[in-house]
């Protein structure tokens, strides 16, 4: 099997294949001894060159973190030889992303307008929940193609916030 | 779930009351009998008086133990107990009332001689007021609503300008969270810490002290991090403080569990603070260094037992430090984290106490305190008891939402805190400065990882397009979940 990964945006390509012993495994091209097995479901116990890894598996409402230890990264898997065909990570994705509400709360305002340009890692609206506030930045450099949860709205977590693309 | 563990071990049947929220909590599933009180809105359940004495009365039960938080401090509801035949788990509705209200209870302490903040113990009756006495004992000033805690109604006063403004508002912020505007003033103390003694009387006049905790480790007023004993309270002190956290129970006539609260300054004079009637959320750490159960004492002590036990029967033995684990994320200002929780690996292991009600799976209401578990690491000494507890941390994981636990880390491997170097403005301190970089060097062994997991374990939107990410929010994560309980028993047989 052949992965695009990006793990916090930064791309890697994957070859993986079950092996008589552990699995065959060359990341960039370079060659890896990898011993894995699955200790339960979301949690892969690795060695790699005698050193022990506990990965865990984490879904969000809107990302998949890889923990290795104490540590979380974000990651992203494509096999780019499904139908779907080739993409590349969140951040440079040519298609349009959905923004979801991590959490129930209202939507107190919306700072950047449908038609706008936006950057990676910039605020579009601002969710309040609890008196608190939670700024939802965009995942990728684009336009905000559409604002689903106008200022006023009540959202649920899962919801979709707005589209950039 | 403590109490009901507490009720099992003493072959007393337990019964839980739930909100609609809480139906899948921990204490439904464990206790012997459970029914349904209402709405979450905690008015309509937790708060309701009839609610909960209507279940007592079908379920016959003999006794209330109300908790922390919600009807555990409110002497109208012991009062109702009583009226309904029930036995409140508790002190008597008076001693409630008289230490309810924290004026009332500096007036009882300065009749009983108790060392207490300078200031007033009555209720400021105007601004002009609220300036004599401040000339009188020096600013700064704090000024605090008698009704209140958790911070509400309080203000810190550096200079006589700032303080009818300030009044004001603390006035208005009393009556909007306690219904009533009363509010004192004290002199501000620097830089204090917050050292508590636990109190243990029971109903024949006998009352001890079970050692103090040290509590000054809090975001916003509310404890995050407690030890006992307090690493600057040496024997001595300890009889002192002891002694005179008796003297205000006996003034209340004070029985069942209870503590004292005490400020301390930097020339370790201590100050009567309040009182809480009620046993608290850190009583492990006192449970672990006296040896005894604080919660079989309480229902014993309801049942009309006498102390089993003497001042002098009491010893205080290694050190215990517990982290209150919240549904929060640290680096969104401790926004609440409500969610599923979708994987959860807990710590065990020597010196290690986990008092939790969360398991995989739940669904972490939003509508309650947000408190997830507490984590107690027990030692001989102070430092066993830091590095079993950073231990017991580094094993912790709970996925699916976010939790105050890598604020825990920062605490235990700061060399102020490990000096035992705290006061209650300790971590406001530490969370302005910069935390240490996190070390990224496994980016590689994730994206190993990343393909492993699609190709073992794969989740129900993988399949097909080979895509991590899930593309919709609830839906996705409940989906794989299930998926995922599915392909585990397959996968075992792979190894």
């Amino acid at each position: 099997m052949v992965y695009d990964v990006a793990i916090d945006g930064k791309r890697y390509r994957l070859e993986l294949d079950r092996a008589q012993a552990g699995w065959h495994c060359r990341l960039d091209g370079r060659e890896i001894q990898v011993d894995a097995v699955l200790a339960r479901r979301d949690v892969l116990s690795v060695l790699i060159g005698g050193k022990a890894y506990e990965i865990k598996r984490e879904h969000t409402a809107t990302d998949v973190h890889l923990w290795v230890g104490s540590v979380p990264y974000v990651a992203e898997l494509r096999d780019p030889r499904s139908l779907r065909g080739r993409r590349g990570t969140a951040a440079d994705e040519k298609g349009p992303r959905k923004l979801l509400a991590p959490m129930p709360g209202k939507v107190v305002r919306v700072l950047i307008g449908e038609g706008q340009p936006v950057e990676v890692g910039q605020s579009i609206m601002v969710v309040e929940a609890m008196k608190m506030q939670n700024e939802i930045k965009s995942p990728k450099k684009g336009i905000v193609q559409k604002i689903v949860a106008a200022e006023g709205a009540n959202v649920n977590a899962g919801d979709v916030l707005a589209i950039v693309e | 779930m403590r109490v009901i563990r507490a009720c099992r071990e003493l072959g007393i049947a337990s019964v839980a009351v739930y909100s609609d929220v809480d139906r899948a909590s921990s204490h439904v599933r464990k206790a012997d009998e459970a029914y349904h009180i209402g709405p979450s809105a905690a008015a309509e359940s937790y708060l309701n008086f009839t609610k909960i004495l209507e279940v007592a009365k079908r379920s016959r039960a003999d006794a209330i133990h109300p908790g922390y938080g919600f009807l555990s401090e409110n002497a109208k509801f012991a009062q109702a107990c009583r009226d309904a035949g029930v036995k409140f788990i508790g002190p008597s509705p008076a001693s409630m009332e008289m230490m309810g209200s924290k004026t009332r209870a500096r007036q009882e302490m300065e009749k009983a001689g108790v060392p207490f903040v300078p200031g007033t113990s009555r209720g400021l009756k105007s601004a002009d007021e609220a300036e004599q006495v401040a000339v009188k004992i020096g600013y700064p000033v704090m000024l605090k609503a008698a009704a209140g805690g958790g911070g509400k109604g309080m203000r810190l006063v550096h200079t006589p300008g700032e303080l009818k403004p300030a009044l004001q508002s603390a006035q208005s912020e009393a009556e909007r969270a306690f219904g009533d505007r009363e509010v004192y003033i004290e002199k501000a103390i620097i830089d204090p810490r917050h050292i508590e003694m636990q109190v243990l009387a029971d109903e024949h006049g006998n009352t001890v002290y079970l050692g103090e905790r040290e509590c000054s480790i809090q975001r916003r007023h509310q404890k995050v991090l407690e030890e006992s004993p307090s690493p600057i309270v040496d024997p001595d002190m300890r009889r002192r403080m002891g002694e005179v956290a008796v003297r205000v129970a006996e003034a209340a006539n004070y029985t069942n569990a209870g503590t004292v609260e005490f400020l301390v300054d930097q020339e370790k004079n201590f100050y009567f603070l309040e009182m809480n009637t009620r046993l608290q959320v850190e009583h492990p750490v006192t449970e672990l260094i006296t040896g005894l159960d604080l919660v079989h004492l309480q229902i014993r002590i309801a049942a009309g037992e006498k102390l089993p036990f003497r001042q002098e029967d009491v010893h205080i033995r290694g050190h215990a430090i517990e982290c209150r684990i919240y549904a929060e994320d640290p680096d969104n200002n401790y926004f609440p984290s409500p969610g599923r929780i979708t994987l959860l690996l807990s710590p065990s292991g020597p010196g290690i106490r986990r008092d939790s009600g969360m398991y995989e799976g739940w669904m972490v209401p939003i509508d309650y305190d947000p408190l997830l578990a507490k984590l107690i690491g027990y030692g001989t000494d102070r430092t066993q008891a830091i590095s079993r507890l950073t231990r017991a941390l580094h094993e912790y994981f709970v996925g699916g939402i976010k939790t105050n636990i890598s604020l825990f880390r920062r605490i235990l491997t700061d060399a102020d805190f490990r000096a035992g170097k705290v006061d209650t403005g300790y971590l406001d301190r530490l969370l302005k400065s910069q935390p240490a970089p996190i070390r990224r060097e496994d980016a590689e062994v994730a994206a190993i990882a990343a393909g492993i997991f699609a190709m073992l374990d794969p989740t129900s939107t993988v399949a097909g397009h080979g895509n991590l990410s899930p593309s919709s929010g609830n839906g996705a994560v409940d989906g794989v979940a299930a998926s995922g309980w599915k392909r585990a028993a397959r996968i075992e047989g792979l190894g």
